[in-house]
C-alpha cells in the first residue's frame, strides 16, 4: 500500500503541478463539476453567475466530468489531493460516494437556506434528501421519446411499446446500463409495479428481465451520452428511445423535431450537489457558502427557466415561470406536472446502491454475449 | 604475461580508458536526464502503479484483520459453517469498517469474485447497529452510569504509566491506520490499562479501537464520548466467560453488578443469519478465505474468464465468460484493419513514390489531410456516412441498389469499426511504405523488364520484395495502434464491434474494478510485446524501415 501511495502521490503531484498554473487554487478559485451542455448552462445562468457577482474575489472553473465523478473522486482521495470543490452528481452516485466516505455529510437545516416562508430546508426538500451527503437541485425523469412520423397511426401510449417490435418496428435506443431498463422489462413482462424491486432482488428475477430485454436485443442501439437519443431520433435512426426529459424538451421545442413524449412509466431521478471530503477548511467553507446560495428557493426556480427539470424544493414550484428565451410556460413540460405524471415509476435508491455491482456485472456480460 | 600497458600519466591504460568512457557515459546520461526524469515521473511510475493494482489485495486483510486470522483455521471443504469465534471476529471487524465506511469497498472488491457479496456487505453494515443495541439497552437500563462515556473511560484508562498496555494501543493504531489508509498516530486522550484489558480482553480491544478511531479520525476526545454499541456487545461477551468478582480496579462494582444481572448475550452466528440468510451459508466465508492474501492472482484469472475457488482455479459460469472472446475479437479485428490498410495503402504509396514531385506532394497532402482533423470529428463523420439513414444508404436507395425497407446495417457492428479505423489508421501505413518505396530505384524494374519479365513478374519478383520492409513497419504501427484503440470502437462499434480497451475503460470509470482493468491492460501489453518478439523472429526488426 505504501508503495502505491507514494506512486499515486507522485502522479498527483505531477498532474497538480501541471494544472496549478492553469487553474490552481490560489486566490478564490472554485472548481465546479457538472455535465456540460444545456444543463450546465442553466446552472451558470441561474446561480453561478449571480454568485460570482456577489463575491467579486471568487472565480469559477467548470469541469465537465460528472459522468466519471465517482471514479475520479476515488482516485483523488487515494492520491490525497482533491481538486474539486462542488460536484454535481445523480443521486445514486451521491449515495455511493457517501457510503464510501468520499462526500461530506450535510446537515440540511444547519447548512442550507430555509424556504422564504420559514419552512426548514429538510421539510422543503422532504423525501428528496435521499442521502446524508446529497443536496438535490432538480427532479428529472428518464423517459421515452418517439418519432411521430414513424409510429404509424397509433402513437404509443405505454412503455411496453418499446418491447413490441411488431406494432412498432425499427430500432430503439436504450441506455447502456441496467438501471431503468431492467425495471421496464419486468413491468412489461407482467410484474406488478410494486413488486418490481422484490423480483429484481432475486437471481431469477434478474434473468427474467434480461430474457425480456433479449427479445429486442437486436433492435437496440445502446447509448451512453444523454445527447445520443435526441440525435438518433432526429436522424430517424431509431423509432423511439429513452433519455432525460430535458433533452427531449430541447429537441421538440427548441429544434422543432417531429418527436413525441411518452411519459408512461417515466422514472423520476434526482440530480444535485455533493462536496468532496478532504477539502481544506477555507475551501470547504466557500463550497458550503456557494451551495447554500445555489440551492435556495429562488435560485432553483430560476434554473427551471432554462431547462425543463423540476426544482427539488417544494417552495420553488410556484415560482417556476416561462422559458427564458422561448417564452413558453414551463410548468407543463416538467416531469412532475400532473398530466405527465399519471403513471410514474419510483426509482429505488437503496435497492440500486445495494445491487448495482451485482446487476451491472450480469448486464454487461449479457450485453457482450 | 606481459606488463600492463600504461597511459601517458602512468596509470594503467585499462583504468584510464574506463575512466574516460565513464565520463562520456555520464555526460550522455546528463544530456538525456531531463527527458528520462520526465518519462519516469509522468509515464513509467503511473503506469507501474496502475499495473501493480492487478495483484494488490490488501483490502481484505486490512478491513477484516481478525476475521481473516480466525478464518484461517476453518476448513472450507468440511461443509460445516465457521465457528462462533469467526462470527465474533467478523462482527467487530465489520462494525469498525462500517464506521470508517470501508465495508462497502470491501463488498465491492469481493463481489468481483462472488456476485451478491456487495449487497450483503452494504445491508449488513446498516443492520449491524441493531445487534449492539440489544445488549446496550439492558446494560444502560441496569445502571445509568453505562450511558456515560466517562464511565467507560474510567474503567479502561490506565491509572499509572506502569499500568499502560502500550502494545494494545499501538496495535489498534496500526489497525486503524491500515483500515482508513491515513496515519493514526495523533495524540489520544486514552491509554488502555493492563489490568482492565487483561480482565476483559474483548472489551478492552473494542474500546481501545473506538478511542483511537474517534481521536485520530474524528478529532474528538474519547474521555467524554459514548463508545459504539460494539463495545457493549464485547462487554456482554466478556462477562459470560470471565469472573470479575476478584477485580479491584476502578469501576469494579459496576462490573460485578453487570455480571450478576446476567445480561443477554447475542449469539452472533444467529444474529448474522438473522441479518441475511447468506451469512448462514459458507459462500461468503469461502470467498473471504480464498481471497484473504495481500497479493492475489484473482484479477488475472478474472481477466481470462477464470476464478479462484477454494478447490483451485475454475472457469467462470458461461454467462460471465466474455473476456477471452473480447481478446480474440480485438486481435482478429486489428488484423483485419491491418490487412485493409495494406490493401488500400499499397497502391497509394506506390503512386506517391512514382508520380512526379509536384503531383506526389499534392497527393501526400490529401493523405495527410485527415491526419490533421480531430479524431472525434472523423469518427462522427463515419457515423453520418454509415448509419441506416446515412449518406451511403441514401445513395444506394436512390440509385435503386437497396430497398428502402432493407437498408444496410453498417454501423454499431464490427463492419463499422473496421471501416472507420482503417480510414483513421491508413496514414500510418502509407507513410512508412512511401518512404521505403522512394528508395527503390526505378531502374530495377526496367532492368527486369529488359531481361524479359512480364509486368507482373517484374513487380512481384523485383519490386515487391524490396517494399516488404515498408509493409512490415506500417503493419506493426497500425496493428499496435489498433489493438489499444478506444474511442472509435466506442462510438461506432455498438456491442459487437468493441475492443478489450472499451472493457478496460468500463472497469476504470464505471464499475471501478481497477484491479481487473489493470490485469487486462497488463495482458494487452504482454500480448503486444509477444507479437513484436514474434515479428522480430520471423521478419527481423532490422528489416523495418520507418523512413
Amino acid at each position: 500500500m505504501k508503495l502505491t501511495k507514494t506512486l499515486l502521490a507522485t502522479t498527483a503531484l505531477t498532474v497538480a503541478a501541471g494544472t496549478a498554473f492553469a487553474d490552481g487554487h490560489m486566490a478564490g478559485d472554485m472548481t465546479l463539476v457538472s455535465w456540460g451542455g444545456a444543463y450546465q448552462a442553466s446552472q451558470q445562468n441561474a446561480y453561478v453567475a449571480p454568485y460570482l457577482e456577489m463575491n467579486p474575489g471568487v472565480t469559477a472553473v467548470w469541469d465537465e466530468s460528472s459522468a466519471e465523478a465517482v471514479a475520479k473522486l476515488r482516485a483523488m482521495n487515494e492520491a490525497g489531493s482533491v481538486t474539486w470543490d462542488v460536484v454535481d452528481v445523480v443521486a445514486a452516485d451521491a449515495i455511493r460516494l457517501c457510503d464510501e466516505g468520499l462526500a461530506l455529510e450535510i446537515d440540511a437545516d444547519e447548512m442550507l437556506a430555509a424556504a422564504p416562508d420559514g419552512t426548514s430546508a429538510s421539510d422543503d426538500f422532504g423525501d428528496l434528501l435521499v442521502s446524508d451527503c446529497f443536496i438535490p437541485q432538480i427532479v428529472y425523469s428518464t423517459t421515452f421519446g418517439y418519432r411521430t412520423d414513424l409510429v404509424g397511426d397509433t402513437a404509443p401510449t405505454s412503455v411496453c411499446a418499446v418491447f413490441d417490435t411488431d406494432a412498432y418496428p425499427g430500432k430503439r435506443s436504450l441506455e447502456k446500463r441496467p438501471i431503468n431498463n431492467m425495471e421496464w422489462a419486468l413491468l412489461c413482462d407482467g410484474v406488478a409495479k410494486e413488486d418490481v424491486y422484490d423480483v429484481l432482488a432475486t437471481a431469477e428475477g434478474q434473468d427474467q428481465a434480461l430474457a425480456k430485454l433479449d427479445t429486442i436485443k437486436d433492435d437496440v442501439i445502446w447509448w451512453s451520452a444523454g445527447a445520443d437519443t435526441p440525435q438518433l431520433l432526429a436522424d430517424g435512426e431509431v423509432v423511439m428511445g429513452s433519455t432525460y426529459n430535458g433533452r427531449l424538451f430541447a429537441a421538440i421545442e427548441e429544434q422543432k423535431q417531429p418527436i413525441g413524449m411518452l411519459w408512461d412509466a417515466q422514472v423520476f431521478d434526482l440530480d444535485g450537489w455533493i462536496i468532496p471530503t478532504g477539502l481544506s477548511p477555507e475551501r470547504q467553507a466557500r463550497a458550503l457558502d456557494f451551495i447554500k446560495f445555489a440551492t435556495d428557493t429562488q435560485r432553483l426556480a430560476d434554473q427551471a427557466k432554462y431547462i425543463s427539470y423540476g426544482p427539488a424544493r417544494l417552495s420553488s414550484a410556484p415560482l417556476v415561470g416561462q422559458h427564458a428565451t422561448l417564452g413558453i410556460d414551463m410548468a407543463q413540460h416538467m416531469p412532475t406536472d400532473p398530466e405527465n405524471a399519471k403513471n410514474t415509476f419510483l426509482y429505488n435508491y437503496e435497492f440500486w446502491a445495494d445491487y448495482r455491482d451485482d446487476i451491472d456485472a450480469k448486464f454487461q456480460a449479457w450485453l457482450a454475449q | 604475461m606481459s606488463e600492463a600497458m600504461m597511459a601517458a600519466d602512468g596509470t594503467p591504460l585499462k583504468r584510464s580508458l574506463a575512466r574516460a568512457l565513464r565520463r562520456q557515459k555520464l555526460r550522455a546520461l546528463g544530456l538525456i536526464a531531463p527527458l528520462l526524469v520526465f518519462v519516469v515521473i509522468t509515464f513509467i511510475v503511473p503506469i507501474g502503479s496502475m499495473l501493480f493494482r492487478s495483484v494488490e489485495n490488501d483490502i481484505v486483510s486490512n478491513t477484516l484483520p481478525m476475521t481473516v486470522q480466525s478464518l484461517a483455521r476453518w476448513d472450507a471443504s468440511s461443509g460445516a459453517l465457521p465457528d462462533e469465534a469467526v462470527y465474533e471476529a467478523m462482527y467487530f471487524d465489520m462494525f469498525l469498517a462500517a464506521e470508517a465506511k470501508r465495508h462497502t469497498r470491501l463488498g465491492t472488491r469481493l463481489n468481483y469474485e462472488q456476485t451478491g457479496l456487495s449487497s450483503l456487505f452494504r445491508q449488513s453494515g446498516r443492520a449491524l447497529d441493531d445487534i449492539g443495541k440489544e445488549t446496550q439497552r439492558p446494560l444502560e437500563k441496569l445502571n445509568k452510569a453505562w450511558k456515560d462515556g466517562e464511565t467507560w473511560h474510567m474503567l479502561f484508562n490506565a491509572t499509572s504509566s506502569a499500568d499502560t498496555n502500550a502494545a494494545l494501543l499501538s496495535a489498534q493504531r496500526a489497525r486503524i491506520a491500515r483500515l482508513t489508509d491515513t496515519p493514526a498516530n495523533q495524540e489520544v486522550n486514552f491509554a488502555p490499562s493492563t489490568a482492565a484489558t487483561a480482565l476483559l480482553p474483548k472489551t478492552g480491544r473494542a474500546y481501545t479501537a473506538w478511542a483511537v478511531y474517534v481521536a485520530t479520525q474524528d478529532g474528538r476526545d474519547p474521555a467524554t464520548r459514548d463508545p459504539w454499541e460494539a463495545v457493549a456487545t464485547a462487554l456482554a461477551l466478556d462477562l459470560k466467560t470471565v469472573d470479575v468478582s476478584g477485580y479491584s480496579g476502578p469501576g469494579a462494582e459496576l462490573l460485578v453488578e453487570a455480571q450478576s444481572a446476567d445480561l443477554p448475550v447475542p449469539a452472533l452466528s444467529a444474529a448474522f443469519a438473522d441479518m441475511d440468510e447468506d451469512w448462514a451459508t459458507d459462500v461468503p466465508w469461502k470467498t473471504i478465505q480464498t481471497h484473504s492474501g495481500i497479493y492475489t492472482s484473482g484479477y488475472f484469472l478474472n481477466a481470462v474468464d477464470a476464478q479462484k475457488t477454494p478447490d483451485g482455479v475454475a472457469w467462470q459460469p458461461d454467462d460471465k465468460q466474455i473476456l477471452q472472446k473480447l481478446f480474440g475479437r480485438t486481435i482478429w479485428m486489428s488484423l483485419m484493419i491491418t490487412f485493409s490498410c495494406i490493401a488500400l495503402g499499397y497502391p497509394i504509396a506506390w503512386l506517391l513514390a512514382n508520380l512526379p514531385m509536384r503531383k506526389a506532394n499534392l497527393l501526400l497532402i490529401l493523405v495527410l489531410l485527415p491526419f490533421w482533423t480531430s479524431l472525434l470529428v472523423r469518427t462522427s463523420a463515419w457515423k453520418v456516412m454509415l448509419q441506416q439513414q446515412g449518406v451511403i444508404n441514401d445513395v444506394l436507395v436512390w440509385i435503386g441498389l437497396v430497398d428502402d425497407a432493407n437498408r444496410l446495417i453498417m454501423i454499431n457492428n464490427q463492419f463499422g469499426t473496421i471501416v472507420a479505423m482503417t480510414h483513421i489508421l491508413l496514414p500510418f501505413m502509407i507513410l512508412p511504405m512511401y518512404s521505403v518505396m522512394q528508395t527503390i530505384p526505378p531502374s530495377y524494374l526496367r532492368a527486369a523488364k529488359s531481361l524479359g519479365a512480364t509486368n507482373w513478374t517484374a513487380f512481384w519478383r523485383v519490386y515487391f520484395p524490396q517494399s516488404v520492409p515498408g509493409i512490415g513497419a506500417g503493419s506493426i504501427l497500425v496493428f499496435i495502434l489498433a489493438i489499444g484503440y478506444y474511442i472509435t470502437p466506442e462510438i461506432v462499434g455498438g456491442t459487437k464491434g468493441v475492443f478489450i480497451s472499451n472493457r478496460i475503460a468500463y472497469h476504470i470509470s464505471s464499475s471501478l474494478n481497477w484491479g481487473l482493468a489493470a490485469a487486462l491492460g497488463s495482458i494487452l501489453l504482454a500480448a503486444v510485446l509477444v507479437l513484436y518478439w514474434a515479428y522480430d523472429k520471423i521478419v527481423g526488426i532490422d528489416n523495418v524501415k520507418l523512413g
